[in-house]
């Protein structure tokens, strides 16, 4: 866990990048987050997945899974791999503030 | 304090009653253990959807013959102590506000504790194309007994071409369990004389061979020796069985002629049905150490049904259980619940040819290399093939029928993991301090 300053803003953050607390997350340092995984610009179907995550981890203390992003974010698995590509479900719990998604073994 | 009950008496006492959902490894093993310390001052009541409990561990062997598949099979109700009210009928759901299970035929069940031991489904139907045309054709799991023994017959007449063995993504249960089958697969395939006629590849959403890094690079390394190509990072999105395509979601594509494949897995469907019971998957939430659920402190959970951190395994299950029945009694003795499972794993992987690793980890502890259960003594090498391994994985299926099942103890096993000595534990050259 450390320190580090994104959008001007001293925030708390494990060893891979995740936020450790939600509250300290603005649209600001999404789009900075964003930008340094190679995302240059946050669309609107981006927003909606991201606000998706942050709805769901703020009522549940979980993110949610792939599957359950797919079925019931809005926007379907495929384009999830388009818009955040690699490990959409890792990826877009990073961008939207939320610590890592607890992996499953 | 569990709330108060008409229910039958004991010399005047009220008895417990205490409902377990599956007559699998976890719910047997659980009621077992339950009727032994309470004898007749609980009644303990196991509900199950049919009264076939399949070992699980011996379907991999299934598909190479090594195996027969109804050798596999018992009654659940055999595997229960005398005492215990086994019940046939599908669950439609737990309101865990009442105590209260609902059985689909629309009775229902009150109960004092609860203890979900449902385990994991498949779910083949949630992957695009995977039950279409080719399903059970040239697209075959292992993990189901009519499964591994259609696969065995497609195997028999198989001579040449690609062999795909995947899963679709975690959890699983098992997790090595797909590595095993490349294995057993190689071997299989070079005693049939036709090795070099089949291209074996191992396609896997992970970005290594297993999900613990000192495993996986050992794995990896035994992959390689035999020949086995990897591809990681393969988030299935499409099987096409007409056309023998594996296809990613980010538009990657491996062509088969034979795929074995695990498909997704979710908790039981009723799971999904009950207020506040289950995650998004239809696993449990659950404490890990203390193995009490989040939506009430009268249901406990084990097994595969839970989302703890730790592998989907009978060996988990089998851990659980010590720690579950303990808190089950403390819980309704209005005692405070002991914190004791550690997370406790340990896996025999099949390598073929006669030997077998033996994996041993928790929560905190990577699985290492050394020895078990006894740190020096063993006798089993841990982490290394070796024969005594692979006759260790014979003999557990005696084991789990006549021992693990009924609830006894395992001498020289425990429950929580044995730290590891030093010696083994650091990066120096092993033996060095031994």
């Amino acid at each position: 866990m450390s320190t580090m300053t994104l959008a001007g803003s001293p925030v708390e953050v494990d060893g891979e990048g995740f936020l450790q607390d939600p509250a300290q997350w603005s649209p600001e340092i999404a789009a900075e987050i964003a930008a340094q995984n190679g995302i240059a610009d946050l669309g609107e179907r981006h927003w909606q997945v991201i606000d998706y995550m942050r709805k769901t981890y703020l009522g549940t203390g979980a993110a949610p899974s792939m599957r359950t992003l797919g079925k019931a974010s809005g926007v379907p698995i495929k384009e999830l791999y388009q818009l955040f590509p690699k490990g959409p479900a890792k990826l877009a719990a990073k961008i939207a503030g939320i610590p890592k998604p607890r992996g499953c073994i | 304090m569990p709330p108060a009950r008409a229910g039958p008496t004991m010399g005047g006492a009220m008895a417990h009653r205490i409902v377990i959902l599956g007559g699998g490894t976890g719910g047997s093993l659980t009621a077992n253990r339950l009727r032994k310390e309470y004898g007749a001052a609980a009644e303990i009541v196991v509900v199950d959807r049919d009264d076939e409990h399949i070992y699980q561990p011996g379907l991999l062997f299934v598909p190479f013959g090594l195996a027969e598949p109804q050798a596999l099979v018992r009654p659940r109700s055999k595997q229960l102590r005398a005492g215990i009210d086994f019940r046939i009928a599908d669950v439609d759901r737990v309101e865990a506000g009442t105590s209260t299970v609902h059985l689909s035929d629309g009775s229902t069940l009150p109960y004092d504790v609860l203890v979900v031991a449902t385990g994991a489904v498949l779910q083949p139907e949630e992957t695009d194309g995977m039950t279409g045309p080719g399903w059970c054709d040239r697209v075959f799991t292992f993990y189901t007994l009519d499964g591994a023994t259609a696969l065995r017959d497609a195997l028999r007449r198989f001579d040449s071409g690609r062999l795909v063995v995947n899963f679709v993504d975690l959890p699983i249960k098992c997790p090595v369990a797909p590595l095993e089958f490349c294995f057993l697969a190689d071997w299989y395939l070079r005693k049939r004389g036709i090795r070099d006629r089949v291209d074996l590849r191992f396609v896997t959403p992970l970005d290594a061979a297993f999900t613990k890094p000192a495993a996986a690079a050992h794995l990896a390394g035994l992959l390689e020796q035999k020949g086995i190509a990897i591809e990681t990072e393969f988030a299935t999105g499409e099987v096409d069985g007409a056309g023998g395509r594996l296809v990613s979601w980010d538009e990657r594509e491996v062509p088969f002629d034979l795929l074995v494949t695990v498909p997704l897995h979710g908790g039981a469907g009723f799971i999904g049905r009950s207020p506040g019971l289950g995650d998004d998957l239809g696993f449990v939430p659950t404490d890990p150490a203390t193995l009490q659920s989040a939506v009430a402190p009268n249901v406990f959970v084990l097994g595969d049904a839970a989302n703890v951190p730790t592998s989907k395994a009978g060996s988990v299950a089998h851990f659980e259980g010590e720690t579950l029945v303990r808190n089950v009694r403390r819980f309704l003795a209005g005692k405070p619940l002991e914190a004791t499972f550690d997370g406790h794993s340990n896996c025999f992987i099949e390598t073929g040819f006669g030997k077998a690793l033996l994996i041993d980890f928790n929560y905190d502890q990577e699985p290492l290399p050394g020895r078990f259960p006894e740190p020096h003594l063993g006798p089993l090498p841990l982490l290394r093939e070796s024969r005594r391994n692979h006759i260790g994985k014979l003999m557990f299926e005696w084991i789990y029928w006549h021992v693990l099942l009924p609830g006894r103890a395992m001498p020289g096993i425990s429950a929580q993991m044995r730290r590891r000595p030093a010696a083994v534990v650091t990066p120096t050259k092993r033996g060095a301090t031994a």
